[in-house]
């Protein structure tokens, strides 16, 4: 897992709190990640996942704890939160390309904003990465254009394009077309076995036990449990956990 | 007929005032609305409240008073001066003010095409490392313009209609003044009346069209 011999965690959550008004939804996280780690989070539906994901790039505020980045406190602001962003990638549920621009300037735009890469070399990298997710014949399209899976792996490439120390994914494929999940959750299998660090909210099964190396049960704001995607899977130690497996395991 | 005939190269010259007036107006009120609804959508809460209180305040004034203050208030008490001209002066007071009025409902419309763009496009834009500047100014107003082509065409029209109160800020060489002028001499004179209506029709209608059907063009598919 720290094959470039970095032992210290990418990600450190130290007793982080969150409040939405009077609803506690983050209630005393401490996780790490290290580097290489693929963590997939998994539980019920209003249980804080999307909240914990966006509070890593700071897309939400935390009320206190500490929240440590490779190394460092998030910052609260300005140019040094837009780094810290540009380094940590996000793919959302619902893909968010930007609707006015094509696939190529979705690719391309972080790259050439907000690193400085000049247009040329962002268009040629733009090119491989969309090779690499099976999208380049559509590189001149729009995202209208293309379907959910088509759009999410484009996400993915968006993603990648910044060359991020680690991506974010909060319910990649919970928008797609059933036929549609698996083009998407390839990519991040092949992802995880390039070694990207990973945060995956995810309930596809399959792809916990194919690719992460832990699994998180967060429930009512809460870790629960977290162990190896078998153990989980086939022996969760909590009532909890139990019945929400039993529950996706029905469908 | 021949009342028009008469005074027609007048009111030409006049008009032409009123399309000039419409065409630094437009562009001012552009940009000026563009600057107020960054203030009114930005992060900073002063730059927020100076944003509102602009707004409502221009735009529940009547125009005549917002050109008669920058006049009397902005020209001659705080001694704005454009042109040692007086002509020219008075042009520019009157084309800013109708700018500063103008730019308020610029600056409502294009909010409302904020509001069309949906909140992931400006995560994204954040996720990827862009400023709060850089992401209103290359995916959220980007996006917001196409969605109120139509609506800017209304203000744009509405504006260019608005140049015919020029008088009211000391600028008395635009068409209507000039049909004043010239029912003061031969009295009222429909002809008159009606060549300036077809003047300002033939300027206007065109402009809704071509906004509708630019909207229709540049509409962003979601
Ligand atoms: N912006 C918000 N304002 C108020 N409540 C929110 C907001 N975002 C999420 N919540 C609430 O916080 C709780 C946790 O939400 P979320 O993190 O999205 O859970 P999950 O992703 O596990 O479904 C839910 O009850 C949700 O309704
Ligand atoms: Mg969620």
């Amino acid at each position: 897992m720290t094959e470039n011999g970095d032992a210290t965690p990418l990600v450190q959550l130290e007793n982080v709190n969150k409040h939405f008004g009077a609803l506690h939804v983050l209630k005393n996280i401490n996780l790490t990640v290290s580097r290489g780690e693929v963590l997939v989070v998994i539980g019920p539906s209003g249980g804080g996942k999307s909240t914990l994901c966006r509070a890593i790039n700071r897309l939400e505020t935390i009320d206190d704890g500490k929240i440590i980045f490779d190394g460092q406190v998030l910052p609260a602001e300005g140019k040094a939160l837009a780094r810290l962003r540009s380094e940590v990638g996000m793919v959302f549920q619902s893909f968010n390309l930007f609707a006015h621009k094509t696939i190529r300037e979705n690719v391309t735009l972080g790259p050439t904003k907000v690193r400085g890469v000049a247009k040329d070399a962002a268009g040629k990298r733009a090119m491989e990465l969309l090779e690499r997710v099976g999208i380049a014949a559509q590189a001149d399209k729009y995202p209208a254009q293309l379907s959910g899976g088509q759009q999410q792996r484009v996400a993915i490439a968006r993603a990648l394009a910044m060359d991020p120390k680690m991506i974010l994914f909060d319910e990649p494929t919970s928008a797609l077309d059933p036929e549609m999940v698996q083009e998407v959750l390839d990519v991040m299998v092949g992802l995880a076995r390039d070694g990207m660090t990973m945060m995956v909210v995810t309930h596809e099964m399959g792809f916990a036990r194919r690719a992460a190396h832990r699994v998180v049960f967060m429930a009512d704001g809460q870790i629960v449990e977290e162990n190896t995607p078998d153990e989980f899977f086939t022996n969760a130690q909590t009532d909890r956990a139990r019945d929400f497996l039993s529950k996706i395991l029905t469908h | 007929m021949e009342d028009l005939i008469r005074y027609a190269p007048d009111l030409a010259l006049g008009f032409l005032e009123n399309i000039k007036l419409s065409i630094v107006g437009a562009i001012t009120s552009l940009i000026l609305g563009t600057v107020l609804v960054a203030m009114r959508v930005s992060p900073t809460p002063v730059l927020r409240a100076a944003g509102t209180i602009y707004v409502n305040v221009v735009r529940n004034t009547p125009l005549t008073l917002v050109l008669a203050f920058s006049a009397l208030g902005l020209s001659d008490q705080l001694g704005l001066v454009f042109s040692s001209v007086p002509s020219v002066n008075s042009f520019w007071i009157v084309a800013m003010g109708l700018s500063a009025y103008t730019a308020a409902f610029v600056c409502e419309a294009l909010r409302s095409g904020i509001n069309t763009v949906p909140l992931g496009q400006a995560e994204a834009a954040r996720a990827i490392g862009l400023t709060f500047m850089q992401s209103l100014r290359m995916i959220i107003l980007p996006q917001a313009f196409r969605a109120v082509i139509a609506p800017l065409g209304s203000v744009m029209i509405a504006m260019i209609k608005n140049t015919t109160v020029a008088v009211a800020g000391g600028y008395a060489f635009d068409s209507a003044n000039k049909m004043k002028e010239a029912f003061d001499q031969v009295g009222a004179s429909i002809p008159i009346f009606l060549g300036i209506v077809v003047a300002f029709m033939c300027v206007t209608l065109p402009i809704g069209y071509f906004t509708g059907w630019l909207a229709k063009r540049l509409a962003v598919v979601r």
